[in-house]
């Protein structure tokens, strides 16, 4: 499977109010707390690590071995 | 401080060769007389060669330092005859809990698979350890150690080595034809040969405790992230023998050594984990820092280098002593074939070979569960209270978390010394691996697979066999039919090792499956006898 990154999410403005609100009554601190939990539920969702690795990737992250 | 133990104190016996003012060439000299020495000591003797073991000091271990042996270590052990004190003096267990903050988050189990002779991990101090392995050396004529003894200079000859050694009746030259280096992780005689030693420092600080105290704690692994009673840092709860409990407390990098060694400093930090009513007693305190490092090759010359000396782990996971006697394993069968001309001298290199690619995949280990313990920046101790706080109500996060991942042996998938499949083959049993232990009877009575591997060469047929030995140059391997020899009564062997009439497994002296095949065939077997003793033009 390769990384989707293509337009995949239906209602692309619904989802991005969704994600900002899901943070709304958060201090920067616990926002970067839930960034990394759901970071971490995603990518167990995901679970392809060629996909994950594509996707660290993408993102500016240093990958060594790709 | 209290004492559970009393440390016995070995004489110094001055030698003949000092007194004499005579230069004597030993086979073997095994330079420091901890775990790794006196494993050393014990494999080459039962092997037959004769072994001087040299110690600057005159006592066990002090301090319970390295606590938890492992099931493999544990097999070696046996095979040299000691481990029977260790697993019933010793603590056995397999459950491990991880908390965060003030709550359980996560529990594991080692889950040992049934009916192999030996517990998944016991918990036993050190200096118990050492005791028992130097009582079993004693029981070896060939085995010689030297108390008082210190190595300080040592110079590499073509085919020997000269030590110059320093006891209480002064300097004297020794000759080895072989040296095993086991003197720890600050090995002298690692800088005596100029070795490389390098890798990652961790820039953190443990307080270690030996406390003795009745408390009813479970016999289980207890692992603490950010708890109330030492908030930002982690702590470890280790149950050993005679009511010693070992607590390690993260101190972090700015930590005084010297200040929180102090039983002033070390008791407050106890009764706010243990509470104000629990009685007990300090034992031993020391402070570490680690590091995750390995030598640049675990041969230098005619000096070969184990354990610690050879490379060094963060202590997560019971990753040091317990890798180190695994270098024993590896290297004593190959010392004494080298040494009495049954296989080349380029079969000790195939120790650093097979050892260096152990000691990486301990080091990355080690390094995964120290990054996971002691993240180094705000950002990754997120990733991790992440991991700890999903870990409590989602499976899926549990196996991220890191609280140090247990010694199991390192197979040697890749070595040259294998034969590679020819023939499909089910299960964990590739050529490389450690050979899996089950019950079986011989003569109508219960025994173990493991017993009867490991005293040289090995071939391991399912059904009866065509012959009683296969002979392959000068090394003559014995064959043992399951089913005649070994009877695999509950047909545990048959299905740990996927055997069927004619399968054949050909097993090294360490108990390492080398090759195997669907049929006996005593040519395929004697060549791969040959490979696995890196005989010339064996590997085509």
């Amino acid at each position: 499977m390769n990384l989707n990154l293509q337009p995949n999410i239906p209602d692309p403005d619904g989802f991005y109010q969704e994600l900002i609100d899901s943070q709304r009554d958060m201090s920067d601190a616990e926002a970067q707390m839930m960034n990394c939990r759901l970071i971490l539920v995603l990518a167990n969702h995901i679970g392809d690590r060629e996909v994950l690795r594509a996707a660290l990737k993408v993102a500016g992250g240093r990958v060594d071995h790709a | 401080m209290l004492e559970t133990y009393t440390y016995p104190k070995f004489a110094y016996v001055p030698s003949a060769e000092q007194a004499e003012g005579r230069v004597v060439r030993h086979p073997v000299v095994v330079i420091g007389a901890g775990p790794i020495g006196l494993t050393a000591a014990l494999d080459f003797g039962r092997r037959g060669i004769a072994t001087v073991v040299l110690d600057d000091n005159d006592t066990v271990s002090i301090g319970s330092r390295a606590v938890c042996y492992a099931k493999r270590p544990l097999e070696i052990w046996d095979r040299l005859g000691c481990a029977a004190p260790m697993v019933a003096k010793g603590v056995s267990w397999k459950v491990g809990k991880v908390f965060f903050e003030n709550d359980l988050r996560y529990t594991f189990d080692l889950l040992p698979e049934a009916d192999h002779q030996m517990p998944a991990m016991i918990n036993l101090q050190q200096y118990y350890l050492e005791e028992y392995m130097i009582a079993e050396c004693g029981k070896l004529a060939n085995v010689d150690l030297r108390w008082k003894h210190k190595v300080i200079s040592l110079r590499q000859e073509p085919d020997h080595v000269v030590l110059t050694v320093e006891t209480p009746d002064g300097v004297f030259t020794m000759e080895a034809d072989w040296v095993v280096a086991c003197d720890g992780a600050n090995s002298d005689t690692r800088k005596m040969v100029g070795a490389e030693f390098t890798g990652q420092f961790f820039q953190d600080r443990f307080l270690i405790a030996d406390v003795v105290m009745k408390a009813d704690f479970p016999t289980e692994r207890w692992f603490w992230f950010d708890p109330p009673f030492h908030r930002g840092q982690s702590t470890l709860l280790h149950k050993q023998s005679d009511d010693v409990w070992r607590i390690d407390f993260q101190l972090g990098w700015e930590a005084d050594p010297v200040e929180e060694k102090k039983p002033e400093r070390v008791i407050p930090r106890l009764k706010a984990m243990l509470g104000e009513a629990t009685e007990f007693e300090l034992e031993w305190v020391s402070i570490y820092q680690f590091a995750c490092r390995r030598i640049d090759d675990f041969r230098h010359g005619r000096v070969l280098f184990a354990g610690d000396a050879a490379h060094q782990v963060s202590p997560f996971g019971a990753r040091g002593a317990n890798t180190g006697v695994q270098d024993i394993d590896n290297l004593g069968w190959k010392l004494k074939l080298v040494m009495e001309g049954a296989a080349p001298e380029a079969l000790i290199d195939t120790y650093d070979e097979e050892r260096a690619f152990a000691a990486d995949d301990n080091l990355r280990q080690s390094t995964r569960s120290t990054d996971f313990i002691t993240p180094k920046s705000e950002m990754s101790r997120r990733f991790r209270n992440a991991v700890l706080e999903l870990a409590a109500d989602h499976p899926f996060a549990r196996p991220l978390v890191n609280s140090g991942r247990l010694s199991t042996p390192t197979p040697y998938v890749a070595s040259s010394l294998n034969t590679p499949d020819e023939d499909a083959f089910e299960g964990r049993m590739v050529p490389g691996t450690n050979c899996a232990d089950a019950p079986v009877e011989v003569n109508g009575r219960a025994d173990w697979l493991l017993h009867h591997l490991g005293d040289g060469f090995t071939v391991l047929t399912f059904g009866p066999a065509p012959a009683k030995t296969v002979t392959s140059g000068a090394i003559v391997a014995k064959v043992a039919s399951i089913g005649e020899d070994l009877v695999d009564a509950r047909g545990l062997v048959a299905e740990r090792y996927d055997g069927r009439p004619g399968t054949t497994y050909l097993i090294r002296p360490d108990q390492h499956v080398v090759a195997r095949w669907r049929v006996f065939d005593a040519g395929r077997i004697a060549r791969a006898i040959a490979r696995a003793c890196a005989a010339p033009g064996a590997q085509s």
